[in-house]
């Protein structure tokens, strides 16, 4: 398994999406998060977008006033992980139009399915933003 | 329309969220939203099941909890339409995780799912399972999983492939029933299952080498190809990235090659040539090709070895290691890491990239690259690399130098060619980064430079001038502290010059300087200033002109407020002011450190009961040795591996293990219960403080040894606490006026057993007396336990030579029972100078009928030879008991005890 958790945060600091693929309680989240938050959003542009914390490695790129933070473990491809975020971000933009923090709060539930379309138990299901976005548009067709 | 109500619409309540300026506000908001929500559950509210779950987990991701949802989330699950459904799943994955016991009734609902007429419906279940299936669920619904991974419609049959991967994770015995079918998927020309089958297939390697051997067989081949046609593949909008079909796909057909041709000499051969293909043909001048080609690199180093391979791919390592995009720079990094078991002479040859990056600005970079020249270093290298190191030590980051500084200490230790080499590093190291170096490490140094007797002098002439520097660094004053005051002569008197060396004039006074600037420094802590008392006592006897200037240095600490350190420098003062004849022998430099004793320590294989004494030695609060410092103790306690090793409690060994000086050297004696704690009281006697021979005039009134010392104490303490002494003078009751003082000077002696004071007093006897010796003893009872009597006795010295390894033994007939408890030491001054004394309780099975009776047996060194005295008391005082002439043979039970202790 090689995702172990999706987050999104604002520049704030604020989770505005969070997706685990293995068990953590609130509290061990609510920690997780903050330390690697506040490691992440301390770094500027020209550094890497990889940050080893506890026995994780973040993998992280920043659209606008979000950044979207992958962990890993030690086996994954980094390079990879960035090129996975950009696709998530364009899938969000194929369906959002434009994507920014408020429709991933106020839609929480659809950037939910999106990602589910595309990760399974932290591996990648699917790559191809129109078989990730059919059923999704199905639904929104059929309510 | 009350914004709470569970008609506020999801948008509503996180717009009510955002408003709050405060946590706590937050907080009430959240709890007023849970309350309705908790409510409208209760109700059966089912136009808000939706709703509310969209609610609770938005509550979730802010990190409340949500628990009271997760029976709305089956109960949505159980619902027949798709978008219940969907929602309950949602929740079910987000809320839920497999520990929980709701999991067990969402099986059957999963297993209806799986088999629903509607594809999309098992698309559903699919992600569940695959989510979140526990060992249970997956042995339940393995085989409508297996079905499933030949369904008609590709996008289920991917999902049933990672759904598979949790499944033979959790029950890896279910891994053959997936061989065969995760074999057929890499055949199909959906990428979205070809990517997935992959997957599967290479975690059913790793869980079973049957499924490994028959992949390998069958299917790299058919792999080989598929990566052939990814590459060479047309233009496909749908896949592509940057102009490079399905990277993704790539990566993970690169992967399960490696896995294949791992150890595999026929296998590796097969994939060389699209391996060849693809390390030289992906364009490098985007993210995702770069993702491939490192991907490929790994799985060129992990295979079987062909060189020209090999070569294309460390110069792939060198291009990344030279690009400017600092993400290509830190995978360089890592892959070079994993390439230096493979071939570590080509990752030499980047060698001084490395180090650049090592001093990169950024921390991600550092790291790998810190790590990577730290497997870099071998004994041809070392040298320069250490320099390198400790050169950049000095402008690196504050944060980073911690790790900096445990790696140089680390490689240092590791490949030091020479001690000289070794010391001079280690002391750069400290004096660029003292208070970064872990207390193992300069414990380790200490040991080191300890055993180098040649390089004594140069040492602490280096230590010396180094220290002038770098006042800030606290290990590296606390080295300099230690070695000034075992190798001070040496400074002074250039001794073991080195031609290397420039020539230094150091004063006695100048050396005294250097420790008074470290003791009084606003940065020393506890440990060091300890560790300055101590030197400076030991320099009083290596420089007899300074000695009271010493001693005004150490009468300083006398009112300070740390016990440790007043007691210390008390105890100090009294050795250089009332010692001399002593304080030689106290002074003297330590014995050389066991360095493979310490290194065994260090590595934790000391032997646990060791360790325990060790440990709680250190609980107390001494000067020398914080709790986390055992090492220390270790370093510097001597005694305790040629003497029997003291039982627990023994505080104080320290002292004298620190001054070098081995007192507790007398055997423990067996047979009478007795622990040997002689190492502490013996310094205790020597500075003459507690408890002094004094015949004892008094009526006995306490009938134990702080009473009874109080006479003589006072004058020996009136200087050292006048406090204390005054509040003695104003006392009519001596007991109460020494206490404090007791307290103060006896705070570190042995946890010793409260006596409880009897009322009824008796009169203190003498004992035993010789030309040579004279033993006095006390008597008090427990109250309401009129068997069993309390004795305190007490020797005195009669001659004019000191008794060493003293010993008291004592046997009674069988109707008494006898309990020793450990003299306050084995060491006895001559003419009267001090005394040991030593408690024993005597229970009297026939108390009233038969009276105390017991004979006793003394044994000591008198300028080393044996001497033993022995006698019979049975003058104990009648209030004892009646008088009884039973007489018993009392060498008998003697002979017996010399038998056990053989």
């Amino acid at each position: 398994m090689g995702i172990r958790f999706i987050l999104m945060v604002n520049k704030q600091g604020q989770t505005r999406l969070a997706q685990y693929y293995e068990y953590l309680t609130i509290e061990q989240r609510r920690a997780l998060e903050g330390e690697i938050v506040r490691k992440c959003l301390a770094r500027n542009e020209q550094q890497c977008s990889f940050v080893e914390h506890r026995n994780y490695k973040i993998v992280y790129r920043r659209y606008a006033s979000l950044f979207f933070l992958v962990g890993v473990d030690n086996e994954e491809n980094e390079l990879a992980i960035l090129e996975f975020i950009h696709l998530l971000v364009e899938t969000m933009d194929r369906h959002f139009g434009n994507v920014c923090e408020l429709d991933i709060m106020f839609h929480l539930e659809k950037a939910h399915f999106m990602l589910e379309e595309m990760v399974m138990n932290g591996c990648i299901v699917e790559t191809s933003k129109s078989n990730i976005l059919g059923p999704i548009q199905l639904m929104d067709k059929a309510s | 329309m009350n914004p709470f109500s569970s008609e506020t619409r999801l948008r509503d309540m996180i717009r009510a969220i955002r408003a709050c300026k405060t946590a706590a506000e937050e907080r009430a908001v959240v709890r007023k939203e849970c309350a309705t929500i908790r409510a409208s559950v209760s109700d059966n509210d089912n136009d808000y099941k939706h709703r509310n779950l969209a609610k609770l987990m938005f509550i979730h991701m802010l990190g409340y909890p949500t628990h009271f949802g997760q029976m709305e989330c089956l109960k949505l699950i159980a619902a027949p339409g798709f978008p219940d459904k969907r929602i309950g799943y949602l929740g079910l994955m987000l809320l839920l995780d497999e520990r929980q016991e709701v999991l067990m009734l969402v099986t059957n609902s999963l297993k209806q799912d799986l088999n629903h007429s509607n594809q999309y419906i098992v698309g559903l279940a699919l992600c569940a399972l695959g989510n979140i299936s526990s060992a249970e669920m997956a042995r339940d619904l393995a085989p409508e999983v297996e079905r499933l991974l030949l369904f008609r419609d590709p996008n289920i049959r991917k999902k049933a492939a990672l759904c598979s991967i949790r499944i033979i994770k959790k029950v890896p015995d279910l891994a053959e029933n997936f061989v065969n079918s995760a074999a057929a998927l890499l055949k199909e020309k959906h990428h979205g299952v070809l990517l997935t089958g992959v997957q599967l297939c290479t975690d059913l390697c790793k869980v079973s080498t049957e499924a490994l051997e028959y992949i390998r067989k069958r299917c790299t081949e058919g792999l080989v190809k598929v990566l052939k046609d990814v590459v060479n593949s047309p233009y496909v909008p749908e896949y592509d990235v940057s102009g490079i079909a399905d990277p993704f796909l790539h990566i993970r057909l690169l992967r399960l090659l490696r896995v294949l041709g791992h150890g595999d000499a026929d296998a590796s051969d097969c994939m060389n040539d699209i391996l060849a293909q693809v390390a030289s043909k992906t364009e490098s001048n985007k993210n995702a090709g770069n993702a491939i080609l490192y991907e490929c690199v790994e799985t060129i180093m992990s295979i079987e070895d062909n060189s020209g391979l090999r070569v294309l791919a460390i110069n792939i390592l060198g291009r990344f290691l030279s690009n400017r995009d600092n993400n290509i720079r830190y995978v360089a990094l890592n892959m070079l890491m994993r390439a230096i078991t493979v071939d570590s002479q080509a990752v030499q040859r980047h060698r001084a990239t490395i180090l650049e990056c090592v001093k990169d600005s950024d921390a991600s970079i550092r790291k790998r690259a810190l790590e990577l020249v730290y497997l870099l270093v071998n004994e041809n290298n070392v040298k320069i690399l250490t320099k390198d190191l400790i050169d950049y030590l000095e402008i690196s980051d504050q944060e980073f130098k911690e790790d900096l500084t445990a790696k140089i200490c680390s490689i240092v230790e590791k490949f030091s060619p020479e001690k000289i080499w070794y010391i001079d590093q280690m002391l750069q190291v400290l004096s660029e980064a003292g208070n970064y170096v872990k207390d193992e490490v300069w414990h380790a140094l200490i040991v080191v430079i300890s055993n180098a007797s040649n390089f004594h002098g140069y040492t602490v002439r280096l230590l010396y001038r180094a220290v002038q520097k770098s006042v800030d660094q606290e290990v590296l004053v606390r080295v300099a502290v230690w070695c000034i005051g075992e190798y001070g002569d040496m400074l002074v008197n250039s001794v073991g010059m080195l031609d290397i060396e420039e020539p230094i004039t150091v004063t006695e006074s100048d050396t005294v300087d250097v420790i008074e600037t470290a003791i009084k420094h606003h940065t020393s802590d506890l440990t060091t200033r300890a560790m300055c008392l101590i030197a400076l006592l030991k320099l009083s006897c290596r420089f007899p002109s300074c000695s009271e200037r010493i001693q005004d240095i150490i009468v300083q600490n006398k009112g300070s407020l740390v016990l440790e350190l007043q007691q210390r420098s008390i105890e100090f003062n009294s050795i250089i002011q009332k010692h001399q004849n002593i304080r030689s022998a106290l002074c003297e430099r330590m014995p050389v450190l066991d360095e493979s004793a310490y290194s065994v320590r260090r590595a934790g294989s000391l032997p646990a009961a060791a360790l325990s004494s060790q440990d709680s030695a250190v609980a107390l609060p001494n000067g020398v040795a914080k709790p986390s410092a055992t090492p220390l103790v270790d370093l510097l306690d001597l005694s305790s591996d040629d003497a029997p090793v003291p039982a627990p409690s023994q505080g104080n060994d320290f002292l004298h293990d620190l001054l070098g000086v081995d007192l507790s050297s007398g055997p423990s004696q067996a047979g009478t219960n007795q622990t040997q704690k002689s190492g502490t009281d013996a310094l205790l006697d020597l500075l003459s403080i507690g408890t002094t021979p004094a015949p004892s005039s008094f009526p006995a009134l306490e009938g134990l040894s702080l009473g009874q010392g109080t006479d003589t104490s006072v004058s020996a303490l009136a200087g050292l606490a006048s406090t204390s002494t005054t509040m003695h003078a104003t006392q009519p009751s001596p007991s109460v006026g020494i206490s404090p003082m007791v307290d103060l000077l006896n705070g570190f002696g042995p946890p010793e057993q409260i006596w409880e004071v009897n009322d009824a007093a008796y009169p203190s006897i003498v004992a035993f007396e010789s030309n040579n010796l004279k033993m006095t003893c006390n008597f008090s009872k427990q109250p309401g336990n009129l068997q069993s009597t309390l004795l305190e006795a007490n020797f005195i010295n009669k001659s004019s030579d000191v008794y060493t390894d003293f010993i008291f033994q004592a046997a009674v007939p069988k109707f008494l029972q006898l309990h020793l408890d450990p003299a306050s030491s084995n060491t006895l001054p001559a003419s009267g100078d001090g005394s040991i004394t030593q408690k024993l309780r005597v229970t009297n099975s026939q108390h009233g009928k038969k009276s105390l009776v017991m004979r006793i047996r003394i044994a000591y060194k008198l300028n080393n030879k044996d001497v033993l005295e022995q006698g019979q008391i049975s003058n104990f005082p009648h209030e004892c008991g009646p008088e009884s002439t039973t007489f018993f043979n009392g060498d008998a039970v003697f002979a017996q005890m010399e038998e056990k202790q053989t």
